[in-house]
């Protein structure tokens, strides 16, 4: 039974507050921060100034890493990953809208890592569903939710930012 | 006809043999694609896992450096394997037959062919042959087609010019031997362009352009007043003398592209070559190397727009795979 | 099958020799024909074929067909081209110089005639090679050749050196009643061309061979007849313009006359789209307006006869891109039903279109052939000018399946052919 969703602007709180307590907990230093294009870049721009990352945000596009590649093909216009700092031995900190499967996580890591060896990557995601097709889990969450069958969570934006579930 | 051997059952992309009879969104949507692939190519990791796992063979029939190494990169990048064959092919050793050596190299499970063939038509009668998963693209037969260099051109010309309808382009060359005017002229009739003009001495242009909508002109001066994009063919050793044209003093003289002749084109035109260019016979160094020129652009993009075709390509091979193992 | 006697019964008699065309029966004794329409008396037949509803014609008299089949091994696959050509209807025929083996000595003549005598089916003519081992240069021993058996000499598709040594050759053959066979075509123009020199072909980027390198021979070879007054017969035309040269020599009275290849009449430069090489052919198929010149000349009576132009070919020698196959068509069953298909059109008429391949091509070789006129061999086919067939698998005779009409169905169909009063096939 899906709960009634929570506003925005408290899930967010919600996933800030998570992360700055994981970062304390691990004691990391100077961590860069990475979004997933699109939904993940929206609430990273959010998250970026709130916890006062110091460099520029990074901006991660996975369609070429993509498993499912041969079904959907390529789509023609995206956005070029841009990530303005070296990987190499950093704290990255890794943002996406919603967890569900696993495999866009998946495709994000193997690309970070074709940039570079991080030190170690912490996810957070606004919403984690259930539904995981790899093993994958977030570290830090704006909530956490179980979904009828057929139905689907999505986040739209960027102006303005609204999360809603459709059947 | 050709073109539909180049589409899939379900109307994917499959071969790229020729640009005659696509569709603009076709044309259009390599291009978006190849965009994606130019920003790959700049970053500091330039590959992509797209065709991990796939081999690709350059099978080059006809010598070729240049073409064969973007193919090779692009495939590269694309984080395939890649094997390059070069079979000469001479009148005196035969050898094994064209068909032969596909079914071969077939059999080694190749899933797809970058043929380069000094017949028109042998890219075609491969993908005829060839099994369902696999995928041929055209890298030049004889004088019919050069489908990737016609795109890769058109790609630095959109980059440049942006929108193509009220373009002036003009191809000055061998037309009559070019493959790659061939394909340049079915690119740019497809995106629309409203003024295509080629510019050759009679002797090396063939019957019945103006018939196609084209503009003729043996007058290098008159045909490029005030045009916006000039292409430049290369003048092949064996027509500078002879039966074709005298030398190629005589031909620099009429054809050659110098700045004089540079300035009746726009201020603001770009000059484009597919190269390898010979300085001093249909270009001067001075316009070669000038700011108007866009040569070295056109190499770089003509990885990402064969990034683009390749992997659109595979993917119709992915599919006939997945569905030969499900049945 | 021989039968003595035999009557060809109420089939609708063409003969355009003698100018008939009328439902009668034909009858047959001791392989030739004795009488038309009223039986002599006593006859009695030995075999009746049922001619009702069916064309019944002297046998094809074809000017240039290949019996060179592609499989040299196979024993069998020999006679494969003379039944095709008995399938087709094509009781006589001349084979040209530049067969598997080059007929520029007496013994080669003497071979094929003895081939063809084993085959026991259509009567072969070996065209002699105009020059020695077909070189250009050097006159062949036509005498030789011509006491072997030969009619005709010609140079096929090979070249000759200059207009010196046609010269000579002209009058050398003249000199021994001999008939000149020639295909116009200047090797210099020709070049590396393999299709016609028009918008098809440049857009497929295949070198091409120009209108002119056939005209330009053409009228080259006109003014050598016209100086040593020698019979020349033009072989397979491709354009317009050489119908009018040739209409133009022949109201000057200058001993010329020629044949198109029946593709020339139905293909044009279309057929190769696609880079199709079924349709790769030597002379090169070329425009609409060439085929309706071509068309027209058949109707006027400027162009003589029909042939098929048989050239059987093994698979392998398809396999390639365009410019590396063999060029050639095998036609020996699809002559007579396109043929029909130019009288469908309104081309011709059913008598010219059957005089284009009985009359015409004995008259251009004065043999005496193609013809029904009581006493003459009994060469004759009967023809079910409605009957619906498919070329394929269970049709097709010949060795080589290089025909653009493969798996294509045609109207028209030979039912019977005699040759020298035997029944040389029958469906």
């Amino acid at each position: 039974m899906p709960e009634s969703l929570p506003r925005l602007d408290e899930l967010l709180e919600r996933l800030e507050n998570d992360m700055r307590a994981e970062i304390e907990k691990r004691g990391l230093i100077d961590p860069v921060m990475i979004g997933v294009l699109s939904g993940g870049a929206w609430i990273a721009q959010q998250l970026h100034g709130r916890l006062a990352i110091r460099e520029p945000l990074g901006l991660l596009n996975i369609n070429f890493y993509r498993d499912d590649f041969s079904q959907i093909g390529m789509h023609p216009r995206v956005t070029p990953s841009k990530l303005p700092f070296r990987i190499e031995g950093r704290n990255i900190l890794l943002i996406d809208d919603v967890l569900h499967t696993g495999r866009t996580i998946r495709a994000a890591l193997n690309e970070i890592f074709d940039y570079g060896r991080p030190a170690q990557v912490v996810l957070g995601v606004l919403v984690a569903r259930d539904g995981r097709e790899i093993p994958v889990q977030a570290d830090c969450s704006g909530m956490r939710l179980r979904l009828e069958q057929g139905q689907k969570i999505k986040l739209s934006g960027p102006e303005p930012l609204e999360l809603s579930i459709k059947s | 006809m050709i073109r539909d051997i180049q589409f899939d059952d379900a109307g994917r992309l499959r071969h790229f043999l020729t640009l005659e009879g696509l569709a603009p969104e076709l044309l259009y949507r390599i291009m978006d694609t190849a965009e994606s692939f130019v920003s790959v190519t700049d970053r500091q990791i330039r590959k992509v896992p797209l065709l991990r796992g796939k081999t690709i063979v350059n099978l080059f029939f006809e010598n070729s450096t240049r073409t064969r190494t973007t193919f090779e990169l692009a495939a590269k990048r694309l984080s395939a394997d890649v094997l390059s064959i070069n079979i000469a092919t001479s009148a005196t050793s035969k050898g094994e037959s064209l068909l032969d050596t596909i079914w071969n190299l077939q059999a080694m499970h190749v899933d797809m062919f970058v043929v380069r063939h000094a017949h028109s038509g042998a890219a075609h009668f491969i993908a005829q042959h060839v099994e369902p998963h696999v995928s041929v693209i055209n890298a030049g037969d004889g004088r019919h087609a050069h489908p990737t260099q016609a795109m890769l051109d058109m790609f630095t010309i959109r980059r440049i010019k942006g929108d193509f309808a009220p373009l002036s382009v003009a191809i000055v060359g061998d037309i009559l031997h070019s493959r790659v005017a061939r394909s340049e002229i079915h690119a740019l009739k497809i995106l629309g362009v409203s003024d295509i003009r080629v510019i050759a001495p009679p002797t090396l242009l063939p019957g019945g352009m103006e018939q196609s909508g084209l503009r003729v002109f043996h007058d290098l001066d008159a045909g490029l007043r005030d045009v916006d994009v000039v292409i430049m063919l290369r003048l092949q050793r064996e027509r500078m003398s002879g039966t074709f044209l005298p030398s190629k003093q005589e031909y620099y003289l009429r054809f050659g592209l110098t700045e004089a002749r540079l300035r009746q084109a726009r201020p603001d035109a770009i000059v484009m070559h597919p190269g390898p260019i010979n300085r001093g016979v249909e270009i001067d160094s001075r316009v070669a190397d000038g700011v108007q020129s866009v040569i070295l652009q056109q190499v770089g993009y003509g990885i990402a727009i064969r990034m683009a075709i390749l992997s659109m390509a595979m993917q119709s091979g992915d599919a006939a795979v997945a569905a030969r193992e499900a049945s | 099958m021989s039968y003595d006697r035999i009557l060809i019964d109420q089939g609708r008699i063409i003969d355009p020799a003698n100018n008939v065309d009328a439902v009668a029966s034909l009858y047959i004794a001791d392989g030739r024909v004795v009488a038309l329409g009223r039986a002599p008396d006593g006859f009695a037949p030995d075999r009746v074929i049922d001619a009702r509803d069916r064309l019944v014609c002297p046998g094809f008299v074809d000017i240039c067909a290949r019996l060179r089949s592609p499989d040299v091994e196979d024993a069998d696959a020999e006679f494969a081209e003379y039944r095709a050509a008995a399938a087709g209807g094509v009781t006589s025929l001349l084979c040209p110089p530049d067969g598997r083996q080059i007929i520029d000595s007496p013994a080669v003549v003497r071979l094929l005639r003895e081939q063809a005598r084993n085959a026991g089916l259509s009567k072969v003519l070996p065209t002699g090679a105009l020059t020695g081992g077909l070189n250009g240069q050097d006159l062949s021993e036509m005498g030789a050749l011509q006491q072997a058996g030969c009619l005709a000499v010609g140079n096929g598709d090979a070249p000759v050196a200059n207009a010196l040594v046609w010269r000579r050759a002209l009058e050398y053959a003249g000199f021994h009643g001999l008939l000149v066979i020639a295909r116009p075509e200047d090797v210099s123009l020709k070049g590396d061309g393999c299709v016609h020199e028009g918008w098809v072909g440049s857009e497929l980027g295949l070198p091409g061979i120009p209108a002119c390198a056939e005209t330009v021979a053409l009228a080259q070879l006109l003014a050598l007849v016209e100086q040593t007054g020698v019979r020349v017969h033009f072989n397979r035309l491709s354009t317009a313009r050489a119908v009018d040269m040739l209409a133009l020599a022949q109201a000057q009275d200058l001993p010329v006359s020629a044949d198109i290849a029946i593709h020339h009449a139905h293909l044009t430069e279309a057929a190769i789209a696609n880079f199709d090489a079924n349709a790769h052919a030597v002379p090169p198929f070329r425009t609409a307006d060439d085929r309706a010149g071509l068309r027209k000349g058949l109707s006027q009576g400027v162009i003589g006869a029909l042939c098929s132009d048989h050239h059987p070919l093994a698979l392998d020698a398809r396999q390639d891109a365009f410019q590396a196959t063999l060029p050639g068509l095998a036609s020996l069953q699809t002559l007579l039903p396109l043929a029909l298909r130019l009288v469908d059109e309104n081309v011709l008429t059913l008598a010219r279109a059957i005089a284009l391949l009985t009359s015409g091509p004995a008259r251009v070789l004065g043999i005496e052939a193609g013809t029904l006129t009581p006493g003459v061999s009994a060469d004759v086919c009967v023809i079910d000018s409605g009957r619906q067939w498919i070329v394929g698998e269970s049709s097709w005779l010949s060795c080589g399946r290089n025909t653009p009409y493969w798996n294509k169905s045609f109207e028209g169909l030979v039912t019977h052919t005699l040759i020298s009063g035997r029944l040389a096939s029958e469906l």
